[in-house]
């Protein structure tokens, strides 16, 4: 059989036309004069990686976690909570110093929103079916309410970063160059989900959907096969907070609102649940219907509603057949 | 003699009002193939689940090799050498034959948090499980998804996934059911073969493969024993015949 | 400060007694139907628009019930009919991510006809006003009345449930679907009947929510969220579950509401700050509550299937 994390010469052309096209993008925006088409492209890559690391838990480990716009707001609200204590100077918790260097703020980001999952993963993993799908919901409500108590940190009214974090000198504010060290870690996070799904680890994760007595009858510890992916999947949710919050200047409750982890599904399940590039291809889809809809009208999600029944109901893979020649081969 | 490789003592499991297992007590010895014969509801195989650790018991202990492993989860108890079959063939809908075994070989070597290397290049994993296939017969199915198998060949796989993990002792959950006379013959002759180099707890419907196999037998009605010997002790014996070959024969 | 807590007490009750309206449906749609409803919550919200719409058109409350209950009962059908009927043998992310739809599509088509204006409805005049209950110490009449209907209707369900044949069906289909199935009843009805149930109970709750909260959009999610702990710690399809699990986290979270923020103003300095501070952490109170039952027993209290 064809094995899906191979890629076909052909998929690798089409692979490298894709980085090609995103590398070219903005310059191409800027000579048609569409300048605004570059930090659009750099939300819709940021969503692409929390897309992507939904779709390890959800797609290839078919846990339908419901809740994984907590660990992209716990990621946003590290950097912004890092910088902050940088503008007040006085350490956090009165020894963590802030900070507004990327190279350690970011993966700040990704350890805290990955030690949430965990602990959030342990006990919702108890349970599976209908009720994990309900916990993981109620517990990213429970940090939403957090986020919106610290008032110290903006409350509900959300914190302003003044700045983007500092790295290697590059001017932050300018949009292209943020394009592009969103890109280079885009694809880097991308490779790194390749490896993971074609790994020792990536087979158990994708038994494990398929038929979890078989894989406990195999000696595996099936929970902790999930956790581990379950907190992965944070760490890469809490990687696009943290550029999100470098993009936007600004992180807010909004963040972890159950409505964006609801975005997060759809844009799986647009692209197609367990390929690989699947997710990238649903964020681009969610957002370009976005920007196109809220052209028209500000109540652009009354037509994702009934856009998301149809395909549910009557066109289930549709959109991801489409794909599937680059997203994953044939599966 | 020798301690018993596998023993349960006074095992004990309700549901509801319903007693399945009834303070079963039974020995499986090293080497050995025990077959467990009973009608159908005597509960054979929620024995075979309580041996797995997939339901536990109400009392009663398990022992594997002198250690209790009553409270040891599933995966556990694996690794202690414990294997199995399933009746209803359990498989992964989209992974190849291979794929099955060499998860298998990947679980046995320990644990599997590796995540950058391409497990489906590991020659590592990619050869034993080449050689398993070939051993029950399958190797020329090796890259067929699961979906496009047989059900002999379902069940075949099982075998392999099994072997794979290099049991103590085998749990065979009706390997024959739904076999046709060939395939079964086929399954026979292959059980045949590695008779010795682990216990069985064979449990099976097709009393030929049974008499043709077994050291011992066991017959279970009403979740509790009501005998044990060799083939001949069992056909002679008057309970049997009344309970279960009287009316399972005719 | 013991009347205090009493008058707590009652209002936690009051709280958890909507919530059961709620949870009740919900967990029963999953037991029966294996069915996981988001809109559950959008026919709550809807039975509060209704009814509160009646009831300023016409100044009567008593006409707003009749109105919250039926508008509720026929989106209810009319979904079912139209959505949920194809779900019952999807998996469970296709029927979320299409109640989503069905979320998203009602949020923001009331939020197009109504507008984004909350509405208010007045407590009506008959049940306004509050009464002595113990010496010392009065309670609104309003709640009070919210209350008894609610543990009216929880007794009324539980007789449904046990005395009738409708009931002995619910029962075993919690329990065992397939053996329902077996039975060669009409299995559609009968999903309808239990929807149609669900949604009267969410609609109800929606219309007697009217006068407490302000009527808006998203009102559906917020109380659907703590349906769901409610699920989880009462046992998921579990009636008797729905009713315990409703009545624990309406008074944890009443009575966190209530007297948190005197212990937090106690260790802070600020006063505002440790207002919201211990808002958000009785906000948060009925999920730490979840996690200790998911520590403690997994499948909640009382788990319809052992």
């Amino acid at each position: 059989m064809h094995d899906p994390f191979k890629f076909s010469g052909k998929a690798l052309i089409a692979i490298a036309i894709l980085i090609a096209a995103l590398v070219a993008l903005p310059f191409i925006a800027n000579a048609v004069g569409l300048p605004a088409t570059t930090p659009l492209a750099t939300r819709l890559l940021i969503y692409a990686i929390a897309a992507g690391s939904l779709n390890l838990v959800l797609g290839f480990g078919g846990m339908i976690s419901f809740g994984h716009a907590a660990f992209y707001g716990v990621g946003g609200y590290t950097v912004g909570i890092l910088f902050q204590h940088v503008r007040i100077g006085e350490p956090l918790f009165g020894f963590i110093p802030g900070t507004e260097q990327f190279l350690i703020a970011v993966p700040a980001a990704i350890l805290v929103a990955g030690a949430f999952a965990l602990l959030i993963g342990a006990l919702a993993l108890r349970t599976s079916g209908v009720q994990f799908i309900m916990i993981t919901l109620a517990f990213a409500q429970m940090l939403f309410f957090l986020f919106v108590a610290l008032k110290r940190y903006g409350g509900d009214d959300g914190l302003i970063i003044r700045r983007r974090n500092a790295l290697f000198g590059l001017n932050m504010r300018d949009d292209l160059t943020f394009y592009f060290v969103v890109l280079i870690v885009t694809i880097g996070f991308y490779l790194l989900l390749w490896r993971i799904a074609g790994s020792r680890f990536g087979m158990v994760l994708g038994a494990i959907r398929q038929n979890e007595r078989r894989v406990a009858a195999l000696g595996i510890a099936v929970y902790r096969y999930k956790l581990a992916a379950f907190t992965i999947a944070g760490m890469g949710a809490g990687l696009a907070g943290g550029l999100v919050a470098n993009y936007a200047r600004f992180v807010s409750p909004d963040m972890l609102h159950w409505t964006k982890s609801g975005e997060l599904m759809v844009m799986v399940i647009l692209g197609g649940a367990g390929t690989l590039l699947g997710p990238l291809f649903g964020a681009f889809a969610l957002v370009t219907l976005e920007t196109v809809l809220s052209g028209w009208t500000e109540r652009w999600q009354l037509f994702l509603g009934p856009i998301l029944l149809l395909i549910i109901l009557y066109f289930r893979g549709g959109l991801s057949g489409l794909f599937k020649f680059i997203g994953g081969g044939g599966k | 003699m020798t301690a018993p490789l596998l023993l349960i003592e006074g095992l004990y499991k309700t549901f509801g009002g319903l007693t399945a297992t009834d303070n079963l007590t039974l020995d499986v010895r090293a080497g050995e193939v025990h077959a467990l014969i009973g009608p159908n509801g005597a509960g054979k195989t929620t024995v075979i689940n309580q041996l797995t650790g997939e339901l536990a018991p109400n009392a009663g202990r398990i022992l594997l090799d002198g250690q209790d492993i009553t409270a040891l989860p599933v995966h556990a108890r694996v690794h202690r050498g414990l294997g199995r079959t399933f009746q209803i063939v359990q498989l992964m809908g989209t992974y190849t034959a291979l794929d099955h075994v060499a998860l298998a070989v990947q679980a046995h070597q320990g644990h599997s948090f590796r995540f950058f290397r391409a497990a489906r290049d590991d020659r590592g994993l990619r050869d034993p499980a080449d050689a398993l296939l070939e051993r029950v017969g399958l190797k020329a199915r090796a890259d067929e998804p699961v979906a496009s198998l047989s059900h002999g060949e379902r069940k075949q796989l099982e075998l392999a996934v099994a072997l794979a993990m290099e049991p103590r002792l085998l749990l065979l959950d009706e390997p024959m059911a739904g076999l046709g006379a060939v395939e079964s013959a086929q399954m026979v002759e292959l059980l045949q073969s590695l008779k010795g180099r682990f216990a069985m707890l064979l449990v099976e419907h097709d009393m030929e493969a049974v008499f043709s196999l077994a050291d011992r037998i066991s017959v279970l009605v009403g979740g509790r024993a009501i005998a044990t010997g060799s083939a001949a002790d069992i056909q002679a014996d008057p309970a049997v015949r009344v309970a279960y070959l009287g009316e399972g024969d005719a | 400060m013991s009347l205090l807590f009493v008058e707590q007490v009652l209002n936690g009750l009051q709280l958890g007694v909507m919530l059961f309206l709620l949870a009740a449906g919900l967990t029963l749609i999953f037991g029966i139907m294996g069915i996981i409803n988001l809109a559950h919550g959008s026919l709550y919200m809807v039975g509060a628009y209704a009814g509160s719409i009646a009831a300023s058109a016409t100044g009567s409350f008593l006409l707003a019930v009749p109105a919250g209950l039926a508008a509720a009962a026929v989106t209810g059908l009319a979904i079912e009919y139209i959505v949920i009927r194809k779900l019952y043998d999807r998996d469970h992310l296709d029927q979320v991510l299409a109640t989503y739809g069905l979320v998203l599509l009602f949020n923001e088509s009331i939020s197009l006809i109504v507008g984004r204006q909350p509405l208010f409805v007045g407590v009506p005049p008959a049940l306004s006003g509050s009464i002595e209950i113990l010496p010392g110490m009065t309670f609104s009449v309003y709640r009070l009345t919210i209350i008894v209907a609610g543990l009216v209707i929880a007794a009324g369900l539980y007789a449904l449930i046990q005395r009738t044949r409708l009931g002995m069906l619910i029962r075993a289909g919690a329990t065992n679907r397939d053996m329902v199935r077996a039975l060669g009843v009409d299995i559609k009805l009968l999903y309808t009947l239990v929807f149609g149930l669900g949604a009267l109970l969410a609609g109800f709750a929606g219309v007697m929510a009217g006068p407490l909260l302000s009527v808006q959009v998203g009102m559906g999610e917020q109380i659907l969220i703590m349906t769901f702990v409610v699920v989880v710690v009462g046992g998921v399809g579990s009636i008797r579950g729905a009713l315990f699990g409703a009545i624990v986290v309406g008074l944890v979270d009443t009575l966190l509401r209530a007297f948190l923020p005197q212990l937090v103003r106690g260790m802070l300095s600020d006063p505002s700050e440790a207002d919201q501070l211990s808002a958000g952490l009785a906000s948060m109170g009925v999920y730490v509550l979840m996690a200790i039952v998911l520590l403690w027993r997994p499948q909640g209290l009382f788990p319809a299937r052992s």
